[in-house]
């Protein structure tokens, strides 16, 4: 990585659910607080900063990740996808969306971004899972509004029907 | 595991309240298009604030300099606790009491994380730069902690001006519990000790203040979540009139469960602030300050006595509560237990009480609302001694509450101390929760579990579920005669207005401020019922705004106001603009007004239907033509119901409150197993019931139960907020203060009884959010009490206390270094030992030690060291842990010299991270490599660093004095050899955990 000077902003560019962004970036502002503030897209939330709520989890380069863990010019040139990004072409729910809906799993919905990017991971990889490797696959993600069960319910029923969608498209 | 059935289709004559509507609330949340005040876009040249605060439990402030803060780039204005008094009124509680609170320490402070400072810089990253920048010294008191020890008289005081620690203490009676404790066949008493906790919402706290020159008020955006009554704490305290302080609520809130009722003070703080900066001022609060410093549920000690007589029916009952407070009471504190009172028998036909309240100041985080709002800490008392009384009787304890239970035909029952029980059937709904869930299966499993050698219990707990507060009993905690002269107070005030335009759009806008129960989706519910609509044609608004909104002092999200309340206030207006248009629709049809019907988007005459208007037609009449209307008519549709229930009357001269208005009826029974090497409990099956009335929405009212659950499944196993005896606080993230995760929280069952709906309420309803706060945390004790056999219950259950418990006790942990002992216990104390053997004589290593310049380069981290005085040296040393790194003032003094073979030292280090206190020895000898140095070190952590990491401090203090002793080695003259110290297995052991190794 090129080194960066602590007192100027650093120009920073990524593409953002398909789309290229870009902004000026201190060599300390978190990629949370950029995403939020710089770029404006707000639908990721921001929990407690020190990588355990998972609230803020986004995808990059496909991966989920702590963006209150990364810095903002640690970003450059990624792929980055948020919960902006899940809803159909037409704006209609995508099929988790859907599912959360549905199954009534969330309620305050400050969790909800971070919840859904770490779930459309592990789908992409578990097309048929088990509770308990939904729970395991939960447990970086803190939800104190829901029991969680509404939420793997959600999962449960989103796998199904992404199961069905795949099998369609065959 | 409970499988939600997927919605069912609307069948014709159906009404919408009662179904499981989709969530209206899901369509932005889903989409990330959520309004959370810190997605509201701001002004350029809004700046952020940043809090300097307290490491200390209790200090007096010496000194504070922002000079150089106040130079720094980018900071437009700096403020202390002491400009806030001078520029405002201290904020009131309920009654006169000798705190003067104002949102920020003022010459002492009174819990680690009080803010002491505020910054309002550029941006955020700024604001705290600057905090570094401050320095503050202080002279660190001695603290109150434990709530019972805190009233003694020799206890620190806290507050200059009250005589005690204990602010306030009333005792009640009610009925005659001195002759029912004389008389009964059997008395029995126990003490439970309730500890700290909140719900710790997702969204932390978030307040943008501006100034109004026009108003000469503010502007506030924030996250606070009522009751408004405390809009008028915080104008008194800003001296401006009410309509000058503009307080708007965005659509979205992060979940609060109580805690974002106390942000008001932040509120009040950030006014100040933003006129200082003459800018808007944002802040949002991080995760350690919410943690340490925002608000929790006061921790309780209880002396619960009864008296009853061998056939197990409760005679008598007596409460004595020590309710611990924190440092500061802000309004509505001390409700909790005052909210509680008139359900102090919870569902029993006791007619004998008397209740003593100690209100008590102590050194931590002051007190707020937390979900269960003084429930959990009276039923856990309750019903841990139903349970006790029924082992003494060799009774079930089912049955010995079926015993003394309030019966159907008593309803509405007046309990002894003044609630007004409105209705239901708590013997039936305990018949249908133990047939639906299983409990004789569960006995039968329990009976399996012992035989097979395995610690199982059952337990039960039940509940009176109040909801809607009467906004009069705080009152009760004063006499008679006080509450005379200050007028009464009561009621509870709900508002809700609904309007039709001249299209026959719904509009509706009320003063509920969720935080993510639904309350939009249940509102258009309740108003598509009453005009003959569908939900999906009725926009609910539900984001606040005083200065335009119908509100009263009820206003907000708390206590379970909104089914009862808020249902009510949307079903009168609505009602009402039905009457209204009704008259118009009557007219066209040649029909009287009550012959009248709304269906499918029509208004038709009731016998009929062809002879109908459009809804959207009579909308439109109102506006567009209002000569046409029936005289007395007035144009427009837009009516505003300020709901009230007369069951909502003032505390009695006898000190009897009907605290709520509806009380609902919870019951819960549960297996745990408990594990006899690791005292982990599990809970092995769990049902729990809740009788509400009517059910607005089950998609909605089973979200709240789970959710409750969740909760109450964390204050029952791992949620408590933790303090040393000095006030050091020791769960500042969530490493320390755990939440339940996906992982562990176990799924239970709902048994949906049959519903009693409230005959006070407009649709029936009751809360339903708060129930198993009450009545999980008891129903598990209960069922480990009777897994081990003992009575001694206190959570949360953590496996190394209910290890203790099974008597497998723990070996004793190894002894520390003895040195004078400190004042106040603080575990988290490092003490580190060990000798080295040094290749040089011992008046060599002695000279070295006094160096100051040869020990500035042997320090780690040390910048700067330099002799102050005889035997006094003072240095800045740098240090960074894991995430936290920053700057200390160190100050060392030599006692005891005796050269060059013995010294002893104490010191402090003092920074933005934290504050740290040590002692200890250093012993030189003669040995064949040239000397051996002993050493013996203590060193206490408060503050930042304390707080979020103690256990990873510890290990890395051990490493910095590791180096620092291997330093000397070298410095000395040689590579030397440093004999095991007595901390390097445990601190290897430490490091071998953390990269995962051992394995
Ligand atoms: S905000 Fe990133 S994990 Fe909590
Ligand atoms: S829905 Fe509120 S925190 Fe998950």
């Amino acid at each position: 990585m090129k080194n960066l000077s602590r007192d100027s902003r650093h120009h920073v560019t990524f593409r953002l659910n398909g789309v290229t962004v870009e902004g000026f970036s201190e060599p300390r502002m978190l990629l949370s607080d950029f995403l939020r503030h710089e770029v404006g897209a707000t639908g990721t939330h921001v929990g407690c900063e020190h990588g355990v709520c998972g609230a803020c989890t986004i995808l990059i380069d496909g991966t989920a990740s702590r963006s209150c863990l990364m810095l903002a010019v640690q970003a450059d040139g990624a792929e980055i996808d948020t919960i902006e990004g899940l809803a159909n072409a037409d704006g209609s729910f995508g099929i988790l969306q859907q599912a959360f809906h549905e199954n009534f799993a969330l309620q305050c919905g400050f969790c909800t971004p971070g919840i859904l990017m770490s779930l459309s991971e592990f789908l992409q990889d578990n097309p048929d899972p088990s509770v308990d490797e939904i729970k395991v696959a939960l447990s970086g993600n803190v939800c104190r509004c829901t029991s969680y069960h509404e939420i793997i319910n959600a999962c449960i029923d989103a796998a199904a029907a992404l199961r069905t969608s795949k099998a369609e498209a065959r | 595991m409970t499988k939600f059935a997927m919605p069912e289709e609307i069948r014709e004559g159906d009404t919408h309240v009662g179904r499981r509507m989709l969530r209206v609330e899901d369509r932005s949340l889903l989409r990330g298009e959520g309004q959370f005040v810190d997605d509201v876009p701001v002004k350029k040249g809004t700046l952020h604030a940043a809090f300097l605060r307290s490491p200390h439990g209790h200090a007096e402030i010496i000194n504070i300099d922002t000079s150089r803060a106040e130079e720094m780039p980018g900071v437009f204005a700096v403020l202390t606790g002491r400009e806030v008094a001078e520029q405002t009124n201290p904020m009131i509680v309920g009654f006169e009491n000798p705190i003067d609170y104002y949102g920020m320490a003022v010459d002492k402070v009174r819990y680690v994380g009080e803010p002491v400072v505020a910054v309002a810089a550029v941006d955020r990253y700024r604001a705290e730069d600057a905090l570094d920048l401050i320095e503050v010294t202080y002279n660190v008191l001695r603290a109150a902690v434990d709530p019972v020890e805190a009233c003694e008289p020799e206890a620190p005081l806290i507050h200059p001006r009250a005589d005690s620690n204990c602010v306030s203490k009333r005792n009640f009676v009610h009925g005659e519990p001195d002759k029912a404790f004389a008389e009964a066949d059997r008395t029995t008493e126990l003490t439970i000790r309730y500890p700290r906790n909140s719900i710790t919402p997702m969204e932390t706290y978030a307040v943008l203040s501006e100034p109004n020159a026009e108003t000469g008020g503010f502007d506030v955006l924030s996250n606070f979540q009522g009751p408004f009554s405390v809009h008028t704490v915080m104008a008194l305290a800003l001296r401006i009139r009410t309509a000058s302080l503009r307080h708007r609520s965005p659509k979205n809130s992060g979940g609060s469960f109580g805690s974002k009722l106390v942000i008001f003070p932040y509120i009040v703080v950030l006014c100040v602030l933003a006129r200082k900066a003459r800018r808007p001022v944002k802040w949002i609060e991080d995760r350690l300050e919410h943690l340490s410093a925002s608000s929790v549920a006061p921790n309780r000690v209880t002396r619960v006595e009864a008296a009853y007589g061998n056939d197990g029916i409760v005679t008598g009952l007596r409460l004595t509560h020590w309710d611990d407070h924190g440092a500061y009471l802000r309004a509505p504190m001390p409700a909790p237990i005052y909210r509680m009172h008139g359900v102090s028998t919870n569902g029993y036909d006791i007619r004998n009480l008397a209740v003593t309240n100690h209100i008590v100041m102590t050194n931590k985080c002051p007190t707020g609302a937390v979900r269960g709002f003084g429930g959990p800490q009276l039923y856990f008392a309750v019903e841990r001694m139903m349970h006790k009384i029924a082992t003494e009787l060799g009774i079930d304890p089912l049955e010995l509450m079926r015993r003394n239970m309030v019966r159907a035909d008593q309803f509405p029952y007046k309990a002894i101390a003044g609630a007004l029980l409105d209705s239901g059937d708590y013997l039936r709904t305990i018949d249908e929760t133990v047939t639906e869930g299983g409990l004789d299966a569960l006995k039968k499993r329990r009976d399996e579990a012992r035989a097979q050698g395995k610690l199982y219990g059952i337990g039960y707990a039940a509940c009176v579920e109040p909801s809607q507060s009467n906004m009069g009993y705080i009152s009760t905690l004063k006499t008679g005669l006080e509450r005379e002269r200050a007028g009464p107070k009561d009621g509870a005030v709900a508002s809700v207005t609904v309007s039709v335009d001249a299209l026959g759009s719904v509009n509706v806008i009320g003063d509920s401020v969720p935080q993510g129960q639904g309350h939009q989706t249940a509102l258009s519910q309740i108003v598509a019922d009453q005009l003959g609509l569908d939900p999906e044609e009725i926009v609910v608004s539900l984001d606040t705004d005083t200065s335009k909104d119908g509100w009263s002092i009820a206003a907000g999200n708390y206590s379970c106001r909104f089914a009862p309340a808020s249902a009510s206030a949307a079903h009168q207006a609505a009602f009402r603009v039905r009457e209204k248009m009704a008259r118009i629709a009557a007219t066209r049809l040649n029909v009287p007004p009550g012959d009248v019907e709304f269906s499918g988007g029509r208004i038709h005459a009731a016998n009929n239907p062809e002879n109908a208007i459009p809804f959207y037609r009579v909308g439109g009449l109102a506006h567009w033509s209002p000569s046409s209307l029936p005289d007395d008519v007035e144009p427009g549709i837009r009516e505003t119901a300020m709901w009230n229930a007369p069951e909502l009357t003032p505390t009695t001269a006898n000190d009897e409150i009907n605290t709520s208005l509806a009380y609902g009826f919870g019951f819960d029974f549960c297996g745990v197993e408990i594990d006899r090497d690791t005292g982990v409990v599990r809970v092995d099956h769990y049902v729990s019931a809740h009788d509400c009335g009517t059910i607005l929405n089950p998609g909605l009212a089973e979200g709240q139960i789970r959710g409750s659950w969740a909760s109450a499944w964390g204050a029952t196993f791992i949620e408590e907020f933790c303090y040393d005896d000095d006030g050091t606080f020791r769960s500042g993230s969530f490493a320390e203060y755990l939440v339940p995760t996906a992982t562990e929280l176990p799924d239970f069952q709902i048994v949906h009884p049959t519903p009693h709906p409230s005959p006070y309420t407009r649709l029936g309803a009751k809360g339903i959010a708060e129930g198993n706060q009450y009545t999980t945390p008891v129903c598990v004790a209960n069922a480990v009490a009777d897994a081990l056999g003992i009575e001694d219950v206190q959570l949360p259950l953590k496996p190394a206390k209910v290890l203790r418990w099974i008597g497998g006790a723990e070996p004793p942990p190894s002894k520390g270094i003895q040195t004078n002992a400190p004042a106040q216990r603080n575990p988290s104390a490092i003490e580190v030992s060990g000798q080295m053997e040094v290749p040089a004589p011992p008046q060599e290593v002695w000279d070295l030690l006094l160096d100051p310049d040869r020990m500035a380069r042997l320090i780690p981290g040390c910048e700067r060291l330099v002799k102050t005085g005889d035997d006094r040296f003072n240095g800045t040393v740098m240090l960074g842990v894991g995430p936290v790194k920053g700057r200390f003032d160190v100050n060392i003094e030599l006692a005891e010299l005796d050269a060059p073979r013995r010294t002893t030292l104490t010191g402090t280090a003092d920074g933005p991270l934290g504050s740290s206190r040590g002692q200890g020895s250093f012993v030189i000898e003669d040995s064949a490599a040239g000397s051996t140095v002993a050493y013996d070190v203590s060193v206490e952590l408060s503050g930042k660093v304390a707080a979020v990491g103690g256990r990873m401090i510890k290990g890395a203090a051990r490493q910095l004095i590791d180096r620092f002793m291997r330093a000397l080695v070298r410095q000395a003259g040689g590579g030397g050899q440093a004999a095991p110290a007595r901390h390097r297995s445990g601190f290897l052991a430490w490091l071998m955990r953390l990269v995962g190794g051992g394995r």
